[in-house]
């Protein structure tokens, strides 16, 4: 995961749902195809809600990691 | 004497000012309201234009009535804040201080914001789109009704469900429902955000077949093919489509330091404090709390600035359990056939829903046309 370039960022860590995948969303839409965003969230329900809106969208999950301050940070290609 | 200022003459702006107004003495304060418009409109009648339930012209007063006679009332647009200098500035060239800042600017539907929005889809956030919309459902023979949300947040939470429950009826008694197609879209994984009102919202839509295409956030309406397109890759053809179009803050606080890039104020969820700024306050659609953009919010919300101003203009404590605001919203969900539902609830209960009602209709009936008379004026 080191190695990957993540282009955008955003820490969604105080909002809950629907707060981090609207994040999640936002991102994706400023993105540029091939661009890699990731969305910090502390709220349980973002693991499921997210990568689904991913599925559904047809975009790559890349992988979700423990944040060591607290969250999960969700890792999303634009890969069309 | 100190110096408070308002911005905005919505419901939360208005309750704020009149509440201030009863509180304290003329030599203790001077209270100003700013606003765009000379007139207060009560925007939940917005919904019912498009069914001709609803007259534009008789959904707004004027503002300076409704103001206690200590308000003093300006008519202008603010184009800057500076919070450093306690300074504003407005399109009219004035240049504004203040001691006390609310700012109940409210949050501005913006269907441009949207690729073909304009040429091809409806909407009922103003009272000119409702009433354009109103013809082209007096006209529409049958078809396919697309019914959506185009982006979160937007302005009362339950307003398109209310119209999609409310076309169903009316595309029913028009005699136009067998062969009307109505499709509901929504940018989560459900019908609606608050988990609770689900089950009710989803027996409703199967029980008047309404099909809900859901993970459906609004990309883009291809107005001479009468296509609407998903960011999710979903296309969906339309005969009228009606979405909500995406929410924003007011313009000089789109990007500002003290609001996200749409224009949401960073806001305290408890005191309605500006972040960092001890002499400003937020309420209503205008703040980032995530929680309802409505009315009955700000109206909630407004006891608990006036409280916290007229204390330190007292240089008193505030009251104890007046000055902290616990999340309270209140919504009706209009079903339509004479039926009406109610949510209520704050940060830490969530709303149960029951089954729509006779009498809840009759209540969101009364408070349709008892709001005048008792909630900008700050009675409730």
């Amino acid at each position: 995961m080191e190695e990957l370039k993540i282009t955008k960022e955003s820490d969604a860590r105080g909002s809950f749902c629907p707060g981090p995948l609207m994040e999640m969303i936002r991102l994706v839409r400023s993105a540029n195809v091939g661009d890699v965003v990731a969305v910090i969230s502390g709220d349980e329900g973002s693991k499921k809600d997210i990568p689904a809106w991913i599925n559904k969208a047809r975009y790559e999950l890349i992988g979700m990691e423990d944040v060591a301050s607290g969250g999960t940070r969700i890792i999303c290609r634009k890969n069309h | 004497m100190k110096k408070i200022l308002i911005l905005g003459g919505g419901t939360g702006g208005t309750i704020v000012a009149n509440r201030l107004a009863h509180r304290l003495q003329p030599d203790d304060a001077s209270i100003e309201v700013v606003n765009d418009s000379p007139l207060h409109y009560y925007q939940p009648a917005q919904l019912y234009i498009p069914f001709g339930e609803e007259d534009p012209r008789k959904i707004a007063r004027s503002e300076r009535k409704l103001l206690n006679p200590k308000v003093t009332l300006r008519i202008d647009t603010i184009s800057e804040w500076i919070p450093d200098k306690q300074a504003l500035r407005t399109a009219r060239g004035e240049h504004l201080s203040y001691d006390y800042l609310v700012i109940a600017t409210g949050s501005i539907p913006c269907p441009e914001a949207v690729e073909g929005f304009v040429a091809g889809a409806d909407h009922f956030y103003t009272p000119e789109a409702a009433y354009r919309l109103y013809h082209k459902l007096s006209e529409f023979e049958g078809g396919r009704l697309v019914v959506g949300v185009g982006g979160i947040p937007y302005k009362c939470p339950v307003a398109p469900l209310e119209f999609t429950l409310l076309a169903e009826a009316f595309l029913a008694h028009k005699g136009i429902r067998s062969n009307t197609e109505i499709v509901y879209t929504f940018p989560l994984n459900d019908v609606f955000q608050i988990q609770s009102v689900v089950p009710v919202v989803r027996a409703l839509f199967e029980r008047r077949s309404i099909r809900a295409e859901t993970f459906f956030n609004l990309d883009a309406v291809d107005a001479e093919k009468k296509v609407v397109k998903s960011l999710e890759g979903t296309e969906l053809p339309f005969d009228i489509l009606v979405m909500t179009p995406p929410h924003r803050g007011a313009p000089f606080l789109r990007g500002h330091p003290m609001a996200d890039n749409d224009g949401w104020v960073k806001t305290d969820r408890n005191t309605l404090r500006v972040s960092g700024l001890p002499n400003v306050w937020a309420l209503g659609d205008t703040t980032d709390l995530p929680i309802s953009k409505a009315g009955s919010t700000a109206h909630f919300e407004a006891p608990v600035i006036a409280e916290q101003i007229t204390a330190a203009i007292r240089r008193q404590e505030p009251s104890p359990g007046k000055a902290t605001y616990n999340g309270h919203v209140t919504c009706f969900i209009d079903s339509g056939y004479g039926k009406a539902t109610i949510l209520d609830f704050d940060y830490d209960h969530p709303p149960t829903v029951s089954e729509p009602d006779d009498f809840r209709h009759l209540q969101k009936m009364a408070f349709n046309k008892l709001y005048w008379y008792l909630v900008p004026t700050a009675v409730i």
